[in-house]
């Protein structure tokens, strides 16, 4: 399995030089198992696809955390929703008093967009999640309720022996430097367990975290912890804060690394990059 | 062991900080997590004890009513919102594991999440200070 960040940045996308280095695309992964793709989430990230590479299929799957506009702008742009050959499946979250095409049709119809969801030119079908692990292709995918505001899940994706899970918008402890001592009162663990590689929320330092409890996101710490208590092999801290400049995160980062040892490999998520797993 | 639905793990997070005894049930009752609120009722820690399975929480209240009658667990509150899924209320006595007896109100609700299944259920215990007798 291969995975491309094609959006890192968290909230709104970001274009300055200073933010260049990490990348300024909102959240967007591709995960690749041989000639078989999975996106996943829509931020502006979605835009630098190569849609032609790896596979010839006119059928794209798309699994949204939630739908927040951060993880669905690029949505509405990427070129492959008005190709009438295409095929498109967008999978979200349910538990909603509104279906998922009623709360994406908000986004995609006027006046936020010019063109309403049912005059787009490709051929799209929408999904809920099931309630259980289900396959697309190679892909073994589970999806699960984290802890941020709205119906939002993180993704397990498995091929074979090899797991790949992404949790990019997650608290899992509310105004607790720690998390609960018990594995089974840790909102996302499951998804983790043991997993290859673990892309998930580090937004904050816990310094700014204290101004932010209940905002859906974590600070570094917390996601180690995590990965730590779950046997991740790999960290990649994702969803970096669009106000803080590539020299920000890269300081915190080293804070963060300068006073904490784990014996598995912690790295900031950087847009472009290619992560074999 | 899986780990608690999101409903349920958010659940705790909202009775750790609680200043009033929250008790949490699974589907099948059995009580995975009381506040420390809790602990004087049940003359317990939860860090103590653990998990406890429906029959021996239930017992461990001795509930009854003003005239001493034993009330059994079925009538109580959180049992019945396992049973039915549905809301529950009732004032009755217990006497904890310590012998001491309290006047206490209860309300338990189902925890129903988003992905509409039952996952377990909450209840507030209200304690009737004035009530109480040693």
């Amino acid at each position: 399995m291969k995975v491309k960040l094609h959006g890192t940045r968290g909230a709104y996308p970001t274009s300055s030089k200073e933010t260049r280095k990490l990348g300024g695309n909102t959240p967007c992964i591709e995960i690749i198992g041989e000639n078989e793709r999975l996106i996943l989430d829509a931020g502006t990230g979605i835009l630098n696809i190569a849609f032609d590479k790896y596979n010839n299929s006119d059928r794209i799957d798309i699994l949204l955390t939630h739908l927040h506009m951060d993880h669905i702008q690029g949505l509405g742009f990427f070129k492959p929703l008005f190709d009438p050959n295409k095929e498109i499946h967008i999978w979200g979250p349910g538990g909603s008093s509104y279906t998922l095409k009623d709360r994406l049709n908000r986004f995609l119809s006027p006046p936020l967009f010019p063109v309403m969801l049912r005059d787009i030119p490709s051929k799209l079908i929408i999904h809920e999640l099931p309630n259980k692990p289900f396959k697309l292709g190679k892909f073994l995918i589970t999806s699960k309720f984290v802890c941020h505001p709205g119906p939002t899940v993180g993704y397990r994706i498995e091929v074979g022996s090899k797991s790949v899970t992404y949790i990019p918008d997650h608290e899992p402890i509310l105004s607790n430097p720690h998390l609960f001592k018990e594995d089974n009162w840790i909102s996302g663990f499951d998804l983790c367990n043991n997993t290859d590689l673990l892309v998930h929320d580090s937004q904050y330092s816990p310094e700014e975290y204290e101004d932010k409890v209940g905002w859906g996101h974590c600070s570094m710490e917390i996601a180690a912890e995590l990965s730590a208590r779950a046997n991740a092999k790999r960290l990649v801290m994702f969803h970096h804060d669009p106000a803080q400049t590539d020299k920000d995160r890269s300081n915190i980062f080293k804070k963060f690394m300068s006073t904490h040892t784990y014996d598995f490999p912690i790295e900031l998520a950087v847009q472009g990059h290619e992560i074999e797993v | 062991m899986s780990a608690h639905e999101i409903e349920i793990i958010l659940s705790r997070q909202l009775a750790d900080c609680l200043t009033v005894p929250v008790f949490i049930v699974d589907p099948e009752g059995t009580l995975i997590f009381y506040n420390e609120p809790a602990e004087k009722i049940l003359g317990k820690r939860f860090q103590d004890t653990g998990e406890m399975r429906v029959g021996d929480w239930g017992n461990a209240f001795s509930a009854h009513d003003e005239k001493g009658n034993a009330i059994p667990a079925a009538d109580l509150p959180l049992v019945q919102t396992i049973n039915s899924h549905e809301p529950a209320h009732k004032t009755f006595w217990i006497t904890n594991m310590e012998g001491k007896s309290f006047k206490i109100s209860v309300t338990s609700i189902p925890i129903i999440g988003r992905s509409k299944e039952f996952s377990g259920a909450l209840a507030i215990f209200w304690d009737n200070v004035s009530s109480y007798e040693s």
